[in-house]
């Protein structure tokens, strides 16, 4: 049978071929043009190919989706055996095409916004070397192949957010961001080796299917299954950008504009849930790390998303958002709804990276001014930003028939129905802050009145290259969330076109958990109502905040002074950390391993036995006379001593 | 005929005389000469085992050994000459710059 399924491999390829043509010639290059659609058709054709195995993929019965694609035998030591091969199934595939169906958009825009900048050819060989590690992590079929492209994300994240590295970034450079990502990154890195090396002591083997066929015959909440899920799950947060470990996604901001698209919005730092959805099955064993996932995406979902109600700079707003909806990504995780996260996942992906590049449209307009204070008015000179951005802006909040309420609803009435309503309740508060950030955002940037000096300087809409991409990740981010229309607005039995497709991958860890969803149809209508009629009222509210009664918003955060400051710093995280794990850190470090350990201990050893050994030779040197016959001495007692043992033997 | 003991004990005490020559005598030209008495007390053993055993071998090493030590000869004679000419003695004492 002709099958596509053994063109998986060039989806890998062409990003790599881009990264090396960009990476190597580009220099010389002079044609900015050329480097960008050399970079932009890397992905694209990745994207195409992956569109074609999915179309044959839908076409193909159920036992036959799932294929494995060998490549070659990577580590071979006794029994122990790791192969590059890719898994191509239907949540890989998904994630590849949104990875590269995204990336592609986004690379384009990047043409435009980069324009003249004099690392172009650097920021592009990037960003395919970034695309290429995102498809090993998604299409890798065994933990350590997973790793190796966990880490080349990181890798890439670390060299793109600290791209302009000359540029001052809050109180450092952007190198400072550059390593904090890294740094934060490593902690869940370290997690997620450790489960590597608890999945190899307790499986033998690294291969995902040979893992999930083993766990399967444990039994539920399993110790050290709860211990390999708890430490896979640090792993996410640190990717992922969840509590304790979300600090680093904020200050990514301090890279190029399409940077914080792709990789902090829309693909990379969706890894962790991606991880936790591929081990499903390991994750429905332990309830114990299950109810954590939950528990930590629910808080994270609404402390950046209070966050998020005052930060000023349009960037920072969006990463913040970005942390929250992330959080609840974890939330459909915890209550076992894998593909519903997997759904957010995508719509996010859609009006996230949509959200960034509006932002970036903007910040090119107006001169890489960030802050949303000196902006507003700004609808007349961007038209196409400015509608495009609404939308995402509709969607994101939740507001019905938009991606975001097919997505963020389902996920709520999983909370309520498989999790408890204090879980749904959260999510609820969670999603109006949501709704509220965004049009103030909304509101402040591109409504009322300009802050800014109109004769001074015209804020211009970005050429076609920029604006292209935002129209179609616009109609993606409107129409994106019919594929999943749930059970209860399906009135044309359309059915759960993305849940059918998706559920195979999940069925045995739904069989594990063994769910009983309660509540009825009403309750579902009804907590839908609810929930988009919050979303609604919360964007009326902010409307009507920062459009008419700015006084009343500038006196509320007067009289709520402390709290007000205490968001603004965001909750004083990265103080506390800088107080409890850095300064002690560093001073350990200072008055113990460098001033004791490195000083008195290996200095001193060093320079005794460098000591020791001039003594020694200051005495044997008197061996070496300079007389022949000394030495011929030596040769004959030499020969006597040889002939006596010869003797004596 | 003469026992193989006989030549043996012969070349052992050649053998003596040469190194206890290059061990004590400092004059170089000696202690040159006294090598040339320690190859010649090993021809001589080498001779008369190959004589007694009946086989060639040993003869044919003495010859190598003899073009060898001639060859010696030649290259010793001409470092003693430039040692003598530098350092005007030929006593091996005073010869002992090679060191730390």
């Amino acid at each position: 049978m002709v099958t596509t399924y053994w063109l998986t491999p060039y989806i890998l390829f062409f990003p790599l071929l881009g990264f090396l043509i960009n990476g190597l010639f580009g220099r010389k290059f002079k044609n900015e043009n050329l480097i960008g659609w050399i970079a932009t058709s890397a992905v694209a054709i990745s994207f195409l190919i992956a569109v074609a195995i999915f179309l044959e993929m839908i076409s193909l019965p159920e036992e036959e989706k799932s294929k494995i694609v060998d490549l070659f035998n990577w580590i071979s030591v006794g029994s122990f055996k790791v192969d590059f091969s890719l898994q191509v199934d239907q949540l890989s595939i998904l994630m590849t095409m949104i990875v590269t169906g995204v990336g592609s958009l986004i690379h384009m825009y990047a043409i435009g916004y980069m324009h003249g900048d004099s690392g172009f050819w650097r920021f592009f060989a990037y960003l395919n070397l970034f695309i290429f590690a995102m498809l090993v992590l998604v299409l890798a079929d065994n933990f350590l192949l997973m790793f190796l492209g966990w880490e080349g994300v990181g890798v890439c994240s670390y060299l793109l957010i600290g791209f302009w590295y000359d540029r001052k970034f809050e109180n450092g450079t952007t190198g400072d961001a550059a390593k904090k990502a890294f740094i934060v990154n490593r902690i869940g890195d370290f997690g997620f080796l450790l489960a590597i090396f608890f999945i190899v002591s307790k499986f033998g083997t690294l291969n995902f299917q040979n893992v999930f066929a083993q766990s399967s015959l444990l039994t539920s909440g399993d110790a050290i299954i709860t211990t390999i899920t708890l430490l896979l799950f640090l792993g996410a947060t640190g990717k992922s950008a969840q509590i304790p470990l979300y600090v680093w996604l904020p200050d990514a901001m301090a890279g190029p504009t399409p940077v914080s698209a792709l990789i902090h919005a829309a693909t990379m730092v969706t890894a962790g849930v991606y991880m936790v959805a591929r081990c499903s099955i390991l994750f429905a064993l332990a309830p114990t790390t299950l109810a954590v996932v939950a528990v930590i995406g629910i808080l994270t979902a609404l402390v950046a998303g209070s966050i998020g109600l005052v930060q000023n700079d349009i960037k920072k707003v969006l990463a913040y958002s970005t942390v929250s909806q992330l959080g609840y990504m974890f939330v459909a995780m915890g209550v076992g709804a894998f593909s519903v996260g997997i759904f957010h996942l995508m719509t996010h992906a859609f009006f996230k990276a949509l959200l960034f590049l509006g932002a970036g449209s903007v910040i090119h307009a107006m001169h890489h001014e960030q802050n949303i204070q000196n902006m507003g008015g700004l609808k007349k000179y961007l038209p196409i930003t400015y509608k495009t951005f609404f939308i995402a802006a509709l969607a994101i909040s939740g507001v019905p028939f938009f991606s975001g309420f097919f997505s963020k609803d389902e996920i709520l009435w999983k909370a309520f129905s498989n999790g408890s309503f204090t879980l749904w309740l959260m999510g609820i508060i969670g999603a109006a802050m949501t709704a509220f950030y965004m049009f103030r955002l909304v509101t402040l940037t591109f409504e009322g009145k300009s802050r800014f000096d109109e004769h001074k300087f015209h804020p211009h809409e970005s050429p076609k290259v920029m604006t292209t991409p935002l129209i179609i990740l616009a109609i993606l981010s409107a129409v994106g969330g019919f594929v999943a229309i749930p059970h209860a607005l399906d009135i044309f039995h359309f059915g759960n076109k993305f849940d059918e497709f998706l559920n195979p991958i999940f069925s045995t860890a739904s069989f594990k958990l063994r769910q009983i969803e309660h509540g009825s149809l009403w309750t579902e209508y009804l907590l839908m109502i609810t929930s988009s009629s919050i979303a609604i009222g919360a964007i009326f509210l902010a409307r009507n905040f920062y459009l008419n009664k700015i006084d009343f918003v500038n006196s509320i955060s007067l009289k709520f002074k402390k709290s007000y400051n205490i968001l603004l710093n965001k909750y004083f995280v990265d103080e506390a950390y800088e107080a409890t794990i850095i300064k002690p850190i560093s001073r350990v470090s200072d008055k113990f391993l460098y001033q004791i350990i490195d000083v008195k201990v290996i200095d001193n050893f060093l320079n005794f036995s460098a000591k020791f050994i001039d003594w020694l030779s200051s005495v044997l040197v008197k061996i070496q006379s300079g007389v022949v016959q000394d030495y011929a001495v030596v040769f004959v007692f030499g020969i006597v001593i040889l002939f006596g043992i010869l003797f004596v033997v | 005929m003469i026992p193989l003991d006989y030549y043996l004990i012969l070349s052992a005490f050649l053998f003596t005389t040469g190194m206890l020559g290059v061990l004590i005598r400092r004059n170089v030209i000696v202690v040159f000469m006294s090598i040339e008495l320690m190859l010649n007390a090993v021809n001589l053993s080498l001779v008369a085992f190959s004589s007694f055993i009946g086989n060639p071998a040993g003869q044919i090493l003495v010859f190598f050994v003899m073009t060898v030590a001639a060859a010696e000869a030649a290259v010793g004679l001409a470092i003693i000459i430039s040692l003598f000419r530098n350092k005007l003695t030929i006593n091996i004492n005073e010869i002992n710059i090679l060191k730390w």
